[in-house]
């Protein structure tokens, strides 16, 4: 049998609820909470202020004119999710899920991070709301991303470094959990992708899907018609899957998301979780993840402390299963060489994340004559010069 | 032999359950604490197969489980171990350990494995009521009980969950992850009055107990003291030479729990 018949959450096989039962509770609680206020009109009047003036939506739908004409194929367009207020998409998802802790009476938001972008939004939120709040994020992260780091303690956020297991994405979400399991009462845990326990990947899907929804209503504006694919990286998965939400239904719109391969697919030193993984159970869901034969998740690695993350969201793996969206695998160096080639090109410097999803379509747009590609920029790639720069062997001070 | 049930753990009066994480630091090791935690009196085995990123402990037993990983134990190993135990020792043995362990593995081949090599029950953290029937509706076939979890934060659940609950209940003492507390503060006595109004069966209390005097508190609200960052620390310790040393604790533990 695949799933308990009272189990919650469910994409196909996927998802579900596999928690301690500490937090079960909790979970259920927030699923309520959120039952009650997603279809409130002032709960949804007060986000939309919010994402309007102060996160800055609509984000643009730019047409990369001189990228299109460079590759010679499809027209490009980029959701710039960059221009965001604090960088990112991430914004999107923290002012939903702090406006909803805040309506249940929290008053404390934990959170983890890998890049440092979610750390950023959610310790933003916090200050706008006056809340308390504590980021967990990877020791080894917190060295790639110094400068979000201090960004977090500037907002007024504690931050505390993960030491256990790989020092990454994935320790920072169990040390987030271990401590959610000792502080209920006055905390949410604003988990940052579409990931987790039940109603985690739904509620993180409805607040990213504002992504598709304006990119349906721009191209629509712009080229009177969809377009032909859209593409965005995944990690745990919450800007694709925002991205992609609003056209799941509409089959010509092809749905591609680019994972780290780090070193290659082909390698150890990968995080492509669909095109490497199996199906198992972690951090709270069914899904794909990678591990060895006994189940033990495994150290992945990509250059992306975003994309770091051994497991992808469950709708992700259910999209896998249904073939409606492609899972591609995307390199460390076809990474980098995107996030260098759209800097020249656009003058737009993407989050290194950001940039598997421009890898693919700098690979795939030469053969798209008359096509159209929408590429969502989740994020923008300030915070990775340093490590860039480094990747290339030049040293500098940030 | 005869066959084995966890009930037997608690038919002669208050149970004491060490938890030991299996290959931690080596798998010849864990089987000479096994043999001593049941010379000293210990009524019931919780056996650790280590998981890489466990989520339900506190750092203590992280540490065992990264140190037995590192050395190489995996799942086929253990349960090799168990089956040469099991020539020496007939009192009740569970496994604890987390869901993808046992998913990876195939339930129904980790079931009959089980029921081979004479593990009466499966403790999962992270596979609450909801899900448990996956688990569960293979493991029972094999005999082996899925032991259910009860928290301080269970409140209106605890009547579902005890009445479907088999083999002993593992009420966990307090909020967060395991680890040695110097207080525990929830109302044992009021969780385990409303639990025992619905079944008959033992209650374990576990999570930050690591003194006779708590673990003597404890069996004398419930039917049993689970203890386990306190062994490991002791394993940590004194690494191969553990075994003596934990047998001397537990005795005095066990002691206390039976008296």
């Amino acid at each position: 049998m695949e799933a308990s018949k009272k189990s919650r959450g469910r994409f196909g096989i996927h998802g579900g609820q596999y928690m301690p039962e500490t937090l079960m509770n909790a979970v259920i609680e927030l699923e309520e909470a959120y039952n009650r206020y997603k279809d409130d009109k002032d709960f949804n009047d007060e986000l939309n202020r919010l994402l309007n003036e102060y996160a800055g939506r609509p984000s643009r739908l730019y047409y990369a004119e001189k990228m299109s004409k460079d590759l010679g194929g499809a027209k490009i367009y980029l959701k710039r999710e960059d221009l965001n207020h604090t960088g990112s998409h991430k914004i999107n998802n923290v002012l939903g899920q702090a406006l909803l802790a805040k309506k249940m009476g929290k008053t404390r938001l934990i959170a983890e991070t890998g890049a440092g972008q979610h750390g950023v939004a959610t310790a933003t939120a916090a200050a706008l709301l006056g809340m308390e709040c504590v980021i967990y994020m990877g020791a080894v992260d917190c060295e790639r991303q110094a400068l979000n780091v201090y960004r977090m303690k500037l907002l007024g956020a504690d931050v505390v470094p993960v030491e256990s297991g790989t020092k990454t994405l994935k320790d920072a979400v169990s040390e987030c959990m271990r401590e959610w399991t000792s502080r209920i009462d006055d905390t949410h845990y604003c988990l940052g992708s579409v990931m987790g326990p039940h109603p985690f990947p739904t509620i993180v899907r409805d607040f990213q899907s504002v992504i598709s929804k304006e990119i349906k209503e721009q191209i629509t504006e712009a080229e009177g018609r969809l377009p032909d694919a859209v593409i965005a990286c995944v990690g745990g998965g919450s800007n694709a899957i925002g991205a992609f939400y609003n056209f799941i239904g509409d089959k010509e719109v092809k749905l591609i998301g680019a994972e780290a391969a780090g070193r290659g697919i082909d390698t150890a030193d990968t995080a492509a979780t669909i095109n490497t993984g199996r199906l198992g159970i972690f951090h709270g869901m069914k899904s794909y993840f990678c591990q060895d034969e006994y189940g033990q998740i495994a150290p992945v690695y990509s250059i992306s402390a975003g994309l770091d993350y051994p497991g992808i969201g469950p709708e992700h793996a259910y999209l896998h299963d249904i073939k409606r969206a492609e899972y591609v695998a995307i390199t460390d160096e076809e990474a980098v060489n995107a996030f260098e080639y759209l800097s020249r090109t656009e003058g737009i410097i993407p989050a290194i994340e950001s940039a598997h999803a421009i890898a693919y379509a700098i690979k795939i747009a030469p053969k798209m004559k008359d096509k159209i590609i929408v590429v969502n920029v989740s994020g923008r790639g300030d915070k990775d010069c340093a490590a860039m720069a480094r990747y290339r062997g030049e040293d500098i001070y940030e | 032999m005869n066959k084995i049930n966890i009930a037997d753990a608690f038919s002669k009066g208050k149970a004491f359950i060490p938890f030991i994480t299996c290959g931690d630091p080596n798998l010849e090791t864990t089987k000479e604490v096994v043999y001593s935690a049941v010379e000293a009196g210990a009524n019931l085995i919780e056996l650790g197969i280590p998981f890489s990123d466990p989520t339900a402990e506190g750092v203590t037993i992280q540490g065992a489980n990264e140190r037995a990983l590192k050395g190489g134990v995996t799942t086929d190993k253990i349960f090799h171990m168990v089956e040469e135990i099991r020539e020496k020792v007939s009192i009740p043995m569970v496994f604890m350990t987390y869901a993808n362990v046992l998913y990876s593995y195939g339930i129904e081949k980790f079931a009959k494995k089980c029921e081979s090599v004479g593990i009466q029950g499966v403790i999962l953290p992270d596979v609450p009521y909801e899900e448990k029937e996956e688990f569960d509706s293979v493991l029972s076939v094999h005999g082996v009980d899925l032991i259910s979890l009860i928290a301080p934060t269970s409140e209106d659940r605890i009547t579902e969950i005890a009445s479907e609950a088999k083999g002993f209940i593992y009420l966990v003492s307090s909020l967060g992850v395991t680890g040695v507390r110097s207080s525990i503060t929830t109302d044992i006595g009021a969780i385990c009055k409303k639990i025992k109004s619905v079944t008959d069966v033992p209650v374990g209390v576990g999570f930050g107990i690591s003194t006779p005097e708590q673990a003597a508190k404890m069996a004398s609200t419930a039917d049993g003291a689970i203890v386990g960052s306190a062994i490991i620390k002791i394993i940590e310790k004194e690494g191969e030479n553990a075994p003596k040393h934990v047998g001397e604790y537990i005795k005095s533990m066990a002691d206390a729990v039976h008296a």
